[in-house]
């Protein structure tokens, strides 16, 4: 790729020059010059000659031929030894996906031991399973991890790579991406298959949740997005299914770590797990009191439900993180989410998305949090709590007896 | 020693609304701020230079008023400010602004750190830090939320999903922080009329100046696009509970009994 310009043709009449936003070409002794470091091959000064004295090619852009790339590959994060819980919910989408095209799903995990159970990423949705061992390979470390990644992509060529949207996960897409040049979305809540280009739509939320934006990648496989945590529904376990299971050793050799772990500190396990609770009780800002926190927990406790809040809740020092719901916090899909004196701002709304069934109390009969409940009660927290309470426990009781 | 910070000038994403016939954003009227962790980077960076004689670049993609940022940051102490605007830029993936910002980076020369805010609240990706360590095939170090250079190492602890982890690395290294990492200080009124003086250390770089190709960069460098942007439409239908307290519970109670689900149960 050049610009080519025509001596003969030209008479210095300085168009060219006057149409490059680059001052890459310049004017002398009558005749334009080319600067080619100053060139970004914009093609601006093409049409300005009306000598034909210009000429070049800018390349137009051609999607390339992808038909070698085939299957769904999903790589299972691993923590303490086990599958951490996004690698079902990894699984259960890639099958949607691969079914819809006719592929198979690929999954793989890699670290210090393969764990028993890989049988159970085949029953749940799996065609192969490839279990990558070594000893160094204990904790996760980016580049290494980068490095085998992208071994596994030029292994398999998949048509399609899904990696979980976790700290992990986040920190090593970017980085095989940019390696192996691939169009990479972030954070994807909605995945499906284009039904006449066949290829993926990875649709996210943007502007903290405000909009939200279907991307493609057509210029590059495997088509990468991490996924969102506690959004796809894992597929219910099916022993009948089959599949290659293999466990292999993997030579680490041609790889470079640059950093060095020092020491992890594990959080101690509080048991707090709202991301899979079927019952989640959230208050927002009237629950800043002691009263406000014993009621919720009171009602919590009777329909044995887990109990959440929103980011001020947590800023006002009343509850402690790990109970945050919506984007900056966790995302829940229980059965029942109760909303008590939450107005439901995007970003709180972007965590509950998945709930089956929200109920909302709040005194402000505008507040946004009704236009996503399915059962509306504008009223005092106060007053609506402690009635539900009691009525829940009464009917406890009823059943007891 | 020499830090760079990437910095982003963003709509502040809590007053984005949506225009209800069209499903646009409704920019007009939308303050621009300083991406919140991109401030958290830059105070990490000046601690640096008041321990120390680092110096402090501070560098941005952008539209033309996106100088705004930079002004700021120079107003905070960083020593120079570089502004990345052309058309070519314009509708750039993560791809092509790291490929961008890479291309700067290697024009501006050695540097110790990158450091940059963990993400950026209008796109939320978080892919930045990462790929442009990797186009300059530098570590990278994400999460940070405590961080102490030495002679040639950075030694970090960055937050991870179960735990912290303490982690070091050695320089040029790339640092994506958390909020947590500091308390930003503000501008000062005699930097800010320094930093909008004529003679302010701030550049103006367009795709020539950092050797970059049209076709690398921009919307046509970029390897996704976007072909549809929608409101979240919410698709349930509200059923109001009115009357007293007591009733409204026994109404709710039944209605889930309705559906299966026994409260309390």
């Amino acid at each position: 790729m050049a610009i080519h310009i025509d001596i003969e043709k030209c008479n210095g009449c300085g168009k060219c020059s006057r149409s490059c936003p680059y001052q890459a070409i310049e004017i002398h002794d009558k005749k334009a010059q080319w600067l080619q470091d100053r060139c970004t091959l914009c093609g601006a000064c093409l049409k300005s000659c009306k000598y034909e004295a210009l000429t070049g090619e800018i390349p137009e852009r051609v999607v390339p031929d992808f038909t070698n790339y085939r299957d769904v590959l999903i790589f299972c994060e691993m923590h303490d030894a086990a599958f951490h819980r996004s690698a079902l919910e990894l699984l259960g989408c890639a099958r949607q996906l691969a079914d819809d095209l006719g592929q198979r799903v690929i999954a793989v995990a890699t670290g210090a031991r393969a764990p028993e159970k890989l049988s159970d990423l085949i029953a749940h949705g799996a065609d192969e399973c490839l279990f990558l061992e070594n000893q160094s390979l204990a904790f996760y470390q980016t580049c290494t991890y980068a490095h085998i990644l992208c071994e596994v992509i030029t292994r398999f060529k998949p048509a399609i790579l899904l990696i979980a949207a976790t700290p992990t996960g986040r920190d090593l897409a970017p980085r095989v991406a940019r390696r192996m040049g691939l169009g990479l979305t972030a954070d994807c809540t909605r995945l499906s298959i284009d039904p006449e280009e066949r290829i993926l739509l990875q649709t996210r939320p943007a502007f903290g949740g405000n909009i939200m934006a279907t991307i493609v990648s057509r210029y590059s496989r495997p088509q990468t997005a991490t996924v969102r945590p506690g959004i796809m529904r894992p597929m219910n376990y099916d022993a009948t299914r089959k599949g290659n299971i293999s466990v292999e050793r993997m030579d680490l050799a041609g790889c470079t770590e640059f950093t060095r772990i020092l020491e992890c500190t594990m959080n101690m396990q509080t048991g707090v797990n709202l991301a899979s609770s079927k019952i989640v009780v959230a208050g927002g800002r009237p629950i800043c009191s002691e009263k406000g926190l014993s009621t919720l927990k009171e009602f919590a406790a009777a329909v044995k439900g887990e109990v959440a809040c929103t980011r001020v809740v947590v800023e006002e020092g009343f509850l402690p993180q790990e109970r945050q719901v919506g984007q900056t916090g966790h995302t829940v899909r229980p059965e029942i989410y109760f909303a008590c004196g939450i107005s439901g701002a995007v970003q709180h709304r972007a965590g509950i998305e998945g709930s089956r069934y929200i109920v909302a109390i709040n005194k402000d009969p505008d507040a946004p949090i009704f236009e996503v409940a399915d059962f509306a009660i504008v009223g005092d927290l106060f007053e609506i709590l402690p009635a539900l309470t009691r009525a829940v426990q009464d009917q406890q009781k009823e059943f007891s007896r | 020693m020499h830090i760079i910070v990437l910095v982003k000038q963003v709509p502040n994403t809590s007053e984005v609304r949506i225009d209800p016939k069209t499903g646009n954003l409704i920019r007009e009227g939308v303050e621009s701020v300083l991406n919140p962790e991109d401030r958290h980077a830059l105070e990490g960076a000046l601690q640096v230079k008041d321990q120390t004689d680092a110096k402090v670049t501070v560098l941005t993609m952008g539209p033309p008023q996106a100088i705004e940022v930079l002004c700021e940051a120079v107003a905070m102490g960083a020593d120079k400010g570089i502004l990345l605007s052309d058309r070519a830029f314009a509708g750039a993936d993560t791809w092509a602004t790291s490929t961008t910002l890479g291309l700067a980076i290697k024009r501006i020369g050695a540097f110790d750190i990158i450091f940059a805010g963990r993400q950026a609240i209008d796109g939320d990706t978080a892919q930045i830090g990462p790929q442009v360590a990797e186009f300059l095939g530098i570590p990278q170090l994400t999460y940070v939320k405590w961080f102490e250079p030495e002679q040639g190492k950075v030694t970090v602890e960055r937050l991870v999903e179960n735990g912290c982890e303490r982690v070091e690395a050695s320089t040029p290294v790339l640092l994506t922080c958390l909020s947590a990492l500091n308390r930003p200080r503000f501008p000062t009124l005699a930097g800010l009329l320094d930093a909008t003086a004529k003679n302010a250390p701030i550049e103006v770089w367009n795709a020539a100046d950092i050797g970059a190709k049209a076709h690398d960069v921009g919307l046509v460098g970029s390897l996704t696009q976007v072909v549809q942007t929608f409101t979240p439409k919410e698709a349930r239908k509200t059923q109001y509970l009115e009357g007293a307290p007591m009733s409204i519970a026994a109404t709710l109670i039944d209605a889930f009994r309705e559906r299966n689900i026994r409260l309390g149960d």
